[in-house]
């Protein structure tokens, strides 16, 4: 399981604002969706995806309703909220320009 | 927006505290949920799913925990959870509690009530408009920086100055006599200019103020009645307005009322007020000092321009008037609430220093109570440490427990300041209060409280760190060792050992202080005034001016009181004056030594006019020559008595029998010594002895007399015989009721300052010593039972009673004697502090410093002997076993 600190500052935010864009979802859902999409690499556990989610909705870039799951049973939902959108696309650019600095950086030495 | 749902998440989380730990829950359980059908879904069998999760559960505590902290849930608990923890360690100690408590609630209700005072007197603004500018005004001579004003000048002054937007004056004699349909009274009150209310900024009730040029001697005698004399004596109704009262003999009418809140502390009693007219025959002269004005200074001018514009004006009027003004070439502006305060100022500061002491030894015994505490808590703190509460929650701990105590130390000591501000202020003497109106009515207000307030937070920051001083001094796993009395036992003995040395110090400055201040009040009650002031009886007699007009009528009035009065039963002998012994208010005049060359020098002395029994009356006793006679009267040549002062200072070394001096003011008024008597007393009581001459009245008319007489009987019964033996002469003299000279020294302001001081600083004295001897007793008693091993060990090895006794009590005469040693050295900087406080006493007196210090001896002696006994009675078997 990845803990936190494997990722980069700030990226499982990022992550989490990023999964959650499509469509409202429960926590045990984008640790799924996080998992599938990046092709199993990213396995984001409960130890670190619940206090990310909580702290995402103290911020306010995240709402919380609870609904009825998939499994026919009462779950808690979480979706973008305006300023997470916001939040979510700078973060976004700033990890674009990081990661392409990496790279370029891994590339070329 | 996103604010305002951040703020409603944050509220939920507070308020809806079960729902949101449930939602937590829940949400925490279908996660949980989703990996075990996961689980079971790879091919795991349900059964090892389950345990994998339940493996987890731990985990998922944590991340509980996690997400609390991110709500924001977590400080508040905590404190809560620390709060509850606090108050359930104090119930289980309720000594230790309730003496903490009550030790701090003492401090703090100390520091508070006197706060309140220092507030009243020295913080809060005077009640007048814009106060911050009102200035006293002063003419000033080389000798007497603060003289009084003469009409003439303040009238120039008003004139001349360029710095005050109005200037205002009153004068300094303090009643009127008021006539009624019976007789005549003696009521308070005074002459002012007629702007006088507008400076202040004050306005009337109701009526109208006096109006511009209603001070000049041609307009009609208009009256201002005080709220109280309104209700009082007119019973508060409004028709008193246009009414004729006769003041003094003139008739005035009552045109105002002032506001019931008005307060003018130098004339706190004053119930009718008139206007300076410049007709009184002092305000005719230049050179008659009799008035004290009062200045608003212009906008943005500081007191120093001021006092330098005015110092101008002062020399200006000196050159024109020569004569008048040779000695008055200054003068000096004082901030208002200074000369109001005046004398009440430095004895204020004092208390309020000896109040931080007490309130300072009170925390410092609360301190050592917390350390001794918090070593016998070393193991508790151990064990919470290797649970794995970090040092930063064990500091919470400690800080709200500081905390708990503190503030309910605040909240006792308030209640107890409310009730000591009470005490204080009713133990203030009515006819004291009138001067320092500043002080009635005086409780807790948001200042007092805020004071207090800031006074346990800044305890309870002190007691939280006591803990952790002493957690950190020893390690934890030496906490954790049964039995352990290793280093850290020293390193407690050290810190709290400096605890009672600062406690017994603080102790020796403050008992240092009252004994020096008691001394003081000592010596100046027993001050040798000059005369015998037991049986003797003082009364002042007054009538309208113009009732007795030429000077044969007077000194007819003067000779019939003396005889109605002697025939009285139990009266011994009776004496009229100017003045009464031991008065502010000085009669001078200057003089010069006939057949000497007269250069102009100013030689001002006291002068009286006194009746021939009067020197014989107080029983002054005669040094040389003899006392007036009674047929000395103005057909024999002038006679003068003159006190050992002028005596030694104008004749040194020559004899002053017979020799002749006259007054400045008429060279023909040859008049010869007769005798000298001893100093007597005649100014303030701690004031130096002045030379002074005594001329009979026979020979000088006496207007207005003090009477004093010398009586067998009781003052009271004694009183009222007299003033109606003087009513019996004329019912329109007004006398005041008879005192006692005794009780005049008694009252007098300065002994009034002294004993108040000495009381005050005695009784923070006695509560010092209370709290140094209970802290003494708190570390001797503990470190004896530290050391129960030690001393079974010694007495298992053959150690005498004795020696034990000499461990113990060594031990604590070592702190006394430290302790004494500093607080000698601190109260004497203490003493030298309060210097004009002390009177006939140095600030190093080796008496009292030697008293208090075998007074502290002996106290720590008592306070270690129990413990120190408890010591020789360790039975070596048990204590051995024991540990």
């Amino acid at each position: 399981m990845s803990k936190p600190t494997d990722l980069v500052q700030g990226t499982l935010d990022l992550l989490i604002l990023k999964t959650i864009a499509l469509e409202p979802m429960h926590g045990w859902a984008i640790a799924q969706r996080i998992r599938h999409t990046s092709g199993d690499v990213l396995q984001v556990g409960q130890g670190a995806l619940y206090p990310a989610l909580h702290k995402l909705e103290q911020n306010g870039w995240i709402q919380s309703e609870w609904a009825i799951s998939e499994t026919n049973r009462r779950a808690k939902y979480y979706k973008l909220t305006r300023a997470g959108r916001k939040a979510m696309e700078s973060e976004a650019s700033q990890w674009e320009r990081l990661s392409a600095a990496i790279s370029l950086i891994v590339r070329t030495v | 927006m996103r604010w305002m749902s951040v703020i409603g998440l944050r509220l939920r989380s507070l308020l809806l505290r079960n729902k949101v730990e449930q939602e937590l829950d829940e949400e925490m359980r279908y996660h949980l949920e989703r990996e075990i059908e996961e689980a079971i879904a790879a091919g795991m069998s349900p059964q090892n799913a389950r345990y994998a999760a339940m493996r987890s559960i731990r985990d998922i505590e944590q991340r509980k925990e996690e997400c609390r902290d991110v709500r924001g849930l977590n400080p508040f608990d905590k404190t809560l959870q620390d709060l509850s923890y606090a108050v359930r360690q104090l119930q289980r100690n309720p000594v230790f509690a309730c003496t903490a408590i009550f030790v701090l609630a003492l401090g703090i209700s100390v520091a508070v009530s006197i706060f309140g005072f220092v507030d009243a007197a020295l913080i809060r603004p005077l009640p007048y408009a814009d106060q911050g500018r009102l200035v006293a005004a002063f003419e000033s001579s080389p000798g007497t920086p603060r003289s009084w004003l003469s009409y003439l000048d303040f009238e120039d002054w008003k004139k001349l100055n360029k710095v005050f937007a109005s200037i205002d004056a009153y004068a300094l004699n303090g009643s009127f006599t008021l006539s009624t349909s019976t007789g005549a009274e003696q009521v308070p009150g005074t002459r002012v200019s007629a702007g006088f209310f507008r400076t202040l900024g004050i306005q009337p009730a109701f009526g109208r103020d006096f109006r511009t040029g209603e001070d000049s001697a041609g307009a009609s005698q208009t009256v201002i009645l005080s709220y109280r004399a309104w209700q009082e004596r007119f019973a508060g109704k409004r028709d008193v307005l246009g009414r004729t009262l006769i003041l003094n003999g003139i008739p005035a009418i009552v045109i105002g009322v002032l506001p019931a809140n008005f307060q003018f502390a130098p004339y706190g009693g004053a119930e009718f007020w008139t206007t300076l007219r410049g007709t009184d025959s002092c305000e005719q002269h230049r050179d008659c000092h009799n008035l004290i004005a009062i200045a608003r200074l212009n906008d943005g001018l500081s007191i120093e321009t001021a006092s330098q514009n005015m110092r101008l004006v002062a020399e200006q009027l000196q050159r024109q008037y020569p004569g008048t003004n040779r000695f008055f070439g200054s003068a000096n502006l004082v901030p208002l609430r200074d000369f109001i305060v005046g004398d009440v100022r430095s004895v204020l500061l004092m208390l309020f220093s000896g109040a931080g002491l007490l309130l300072l030894m009170a925390c410092v015994n609360v301190a050592t109570l917390l350390l001794a505490r918090s070593d016998k808590r070393r193991r508790e703190i151990a064990v919470r440490g290797a649970m794995g509460a970090s040092s930063s929650r064990l500091f919470h701990q400690f800080a709200t427990e500081g905390f708990v105590l503190a503030t309910a130390g605040c909240i006792l000591g308030l209640a107890l300041a409310q009730a000591g501000i009470r005490l204080l202020t009713n133990l203030i003497p009515p006819e004291k209060m009138e001067s320092m109106p500043f002080m009635r009515g005086l409780g807790l207000n948001a200042w007092t409280v805020a004071f207090a307030c800031g006074l346990s937070l800044l305890a309870g920051i002190a007691f939280s760190f006591i803990p952790v001083a002493r957690a950190s001094l020893g390690t934890m796993t030496e906490g954790l060792k049964e039995g352990d009395r290793g280093s850290a036992g020293t390193t407690w003995r050290r810190f709290g050992s400096g605890l009672v040395v600062t406690e017994i110090a603080l102790a020796m400055v403050l008992m240092v202080s009252a004994g020096l201040l008691g001394k003081s009040l000592y010596q100046l009650l027993h001050l040798n005034v000059g005369f015998k002031p037991d049986q003797l009886v003082y009364f002042q007699t007054s009538w309208a001016p113009g009732r007795y007009q030429t000077d044969k009528q007077t000194a007819l009035l003067g000779r019939q009181m003396v005889d109605r009065i002697s025939s009285l039963p139990g009266v011994t002998s009776v004496g009229l004056a100017t003045a009464p012994p031991i008065d502010s208010a000085w009669g001078t005049a200057s003089f010069h030594i006939a057949g000497q060359p007269n250069h102009g020098e100013n030689n001002e002395v006291i002068n009286r006019r006194v009746s021939a029994g009067y020197l014989r009356t107080l029983q002054a006793k005669l040094w040389k020559g003899r006392y007036f006679s009674d047929v000395e009267d103005t057909s024999k040549p002038p006679v003068v008595i003159i006190n050992t002062t002028l005596a030694k200072k104008f004749f040194p070394g020559q004899d002053p029998i017979g020799r002749q001096i006259y007054y400045d003011w008429s060279p023909q008024s040859l008049m010869q010594v007769i005798g000298v008597v001893d100093d007597i007393k005649e100014g303030p009581l701690e004031d130096p002895n002045w030379p002074a001459l005594y001329v009979p009245c026979n020979q000088a008319p006496l207007a207005w007399p003090a009477v004093l007489v010398r009586t067998s009987q009781p003052v009271q019964w004694a009183s009222s015989k007299i003033i109606a033996a003087i009513h019996g002469i004329d019912a329109f003299i007004t006398v005041s009721a008879g005192v006692s000279m005794t009780e005049r020294i008694n009252l007098s302001p300065t002994a009034y300052l002294h004993r108040s001081a000495a009381w005050l600083v005695g009784a923070f004295a006695c509560a010092a010593l209370l709290l140094g001897v209970v802290g003494l007793y708190g570390v001797v008693a503990y470190s004896v039972g530290q050391r129960t091993r030690e001393i079974g060990v010694r007495m298992a090895l053959g150690a005498e009673r004795g020696a034990v006794y000499q461990l113990v009590l060594g031990e604590a005469g070592r702190l006394t004697a430290i302790g004494v040693v500093l607080g000698a050295i601190g109260s004497v900087g203490a003493a030298t502090l309060f210097q004009t406080m002390l009177f006939g006493v140095r600030s190093w007196d080796p008496q009292t410093l030697l008293g208090v210090a075998v007074l502290l001896g002996i106290a720590a002696l008592l306070a270690s002997y129990t413990p120190a006994r408890r010591a020789t009675l360790v039975n070596p078997v048990e204590a051995l076993r024991a540990e």
